[in-house]
């Protein structure tokens, strides 16, 4: 059975290269470690089959690097992640496609990436060209597709590898209305087969129709967490008192 | 993931890596052989017509396989050494074992590597040697040159995403290298207390071996034996290093 747990999990940022070697050598030499700042901070939530949990919060309240928790690409520096199932993750459109190969290699590249056998991804090419709706374009290099083309691809591929958890940052807002409405019906269905998905997402019908709970990020911290219009009115009702403060 | 899709997974690199590097030329995966048959047509020119030098009627083999060997050397390190950073949106963004990152990157060099000798071999026959029972021990000989600079470049990418200078120490150190291979000279010519250096230097290893192997038709198994135990301790070292470093790649990328 697919699970997600977070146990007190707290992530800080990395303070990047400049200064790096120089403040290593300070700190080993006994100067002032400088006050880390916290991506995520005692971050604790638990996700079952079938539940689907939006991820909202202000741009910079740790979303992308939860998802990024759950998808394995780091490791926090306190608490502990637990995930059991394979993992999808929508976290950047064409995330490693190369712009000079076509529609059709970068799938199969992806497919592979994720995880999938030759005969598997075989098997799966037809339903993941159809439900991308690309059939004319994908032999051409990927360089040619609009940003729309490159989200509808990569959402296909997604969701095709059969996924036990399906995470989605934000991507679904590139995507045309009917695009979209198919996107969250396929959503639905992989609800419905067993499947967790997490979603970080602004466009709406999404949180509202695909989503049974919420969790509310700020700062690092879960601000809030329960059934999804409750959180969302809360969350809107304070972004809302923001804007018109300015 | 499993076993066999993790071999797929290499080869779908490896063959990304070589898509890649010819695509939008109109000669596309022709010039993979058209540029060592290139290299290697100037020098045999050179080293038998202009340059002949009293080393033998063969110097010109003598001089490919030294510049085969090393250049697989040198341009598989280099390229392994930025593979991370080169793929650095993949890494942050979508869970895969890292370690095949480098090991594509070395081995599509190594599918270059292989049409070369493919090449020389071509070149040895013609040049009236025959093909002898040795030959067998060829493969042996590349895959220990392949294990060897994975093991380097596991080591290498690893560091560089936090050290940025890894890629110019790498250059200089296969600069250096260019020398310390015999290429344009052989063993015989150098002076016994130096042989410690050529002996203990696998890619040194490689090019005695392959001439041995080519020219002379006779092997040193003490030679292989060294350059096994030596491409295996570097491959174990790197890949330590390796997965000490990668948990947090994705934060520094």
């Amino acid at each position: 059975m697919p699970c997600v747990e977070f146990q007190g999990v707290s992530k800080i940022y990395s303070r990047q290269s400049r200064e790096f070697f120089w403040r290593f050598l300070a700190e080993a030499f006994g100067g002032k470690k400088a006050a880390p700042l916290y991506a995520l901070s005692g971050v604790d939530f638990r996700a079952e089959s079938g539940e689907a949990v939006a991820v909202v919060g202000r741009n910079g309240a740790g979303k992308t690097t939860l998802l990024s928790l759950v998808a394995g690409l780091t490791v926090p520096e306190a608490g502990r992640v637990s995930v059991e199932g394979r993992v999808s993750p929508l976290l950047e459109l064409g995330a490693g496609y190369h712009p000079d190969l076509t529609g059709r290699e970068n799938v199969m590249i992806n497919a592979a990436v994720l995880g999938l056998s030759r005969a598997e991804s075989e098997r799966c090419w037809d339903r993941i060209v159809d439900f991308a709706e690309l059939h004319d374009s994908i032999d051409e290099p990927v360089r040619t597709y609009s940003q729309g083309m490159i989200m509808r691809l990569a959402f296909s591929v997604a969701v095709h590898v059969d996924p036990d958890i399906l995470l989605v940052d934000e991507v679904l807002a590139v995507g045309d209305a009917p695009f979209q409405s198919k996107c969250i019906e396929r959503l639905k269905e992989m609800k419905r087969q067993g499947a967790i998905l997490l979603c970080v997402s602004h466009v709406n019908p999404l949180l509202r129709e695909v989503c049974d709970r919420a969790l509310w990020l700020e700062n690092g911290r879960l601000r809030q967490q329960g059934p999804v219009e409750e959180v969302l009115v809360e969350y809107e009702q304070a972004s809302g008192q923001l804007s018109a403060i300015s | 993931m499993t076993r066999s899709n993790l071999g797929y997974l290499l080869s779908t690199l490896i063959l990304r890596d070589f898509k890649v590097r010819y695509r939008n030329m109109s000669l596309g995966i022709f010039w993979s052989l058209l540029n060592p048959l290139v290299m290697m047509a100037v020098l045999s020119f050179i080293f038998t017509r202009i340059y002949a030098s009293e080393s033998g009627k063969n110097y010109h083999l003598t001089v490919l396989t030294g510049l085969v060997a090393y250049s697989f050397f040198s341009l598989g390190w280099s390229s392994g050494t930025v593979s991370i950073l080169a793929n650095a949106s993949l890494i942050k963004r979508v869970p895969v074992p890292r370690e095949i990152i480098p090991l594509a990157t070395v081995l599509a060099n190594g599918m270059h590597f292989l049409i070369q000798v493919l090449l020389l071999l071509v070149l040895v026959l013609q040049a009236g040697i025959p093909a002898n029972g040795m030959w067998v021990w060829l493969p042996v000989v590349l895959v220990l040159e392949a294990v060897f600079i994975c093991g380097l470049s596991l080591a290498a990418s690893a560091l560089d995403v936090y050290f940025r200078d890894v890629r110019y120490i790498v250059e200089s150190t296969n600069l250096v290298m260019f020398w310390l291979v015999p290429i344009f000279y052989s063993f015989a010519v150098i002076p016994e207390q130096y042989h410690w250096v050529y002996q203990y230097n696998p890619v040194a290893a490689v090019v005695i071996l392959l001439r041995k192997i080519l020219l002379e038709a006779t092997i040193e198994l003490r030679t292989i034996v060294n350059l096994a135990i030596l491409s295996a301790g570097v491959f174990a070292a790197g890949l330590w290093i390796f997965r000490r470093m990668k948990p947090r790649f994705a934060d520094y990328l």
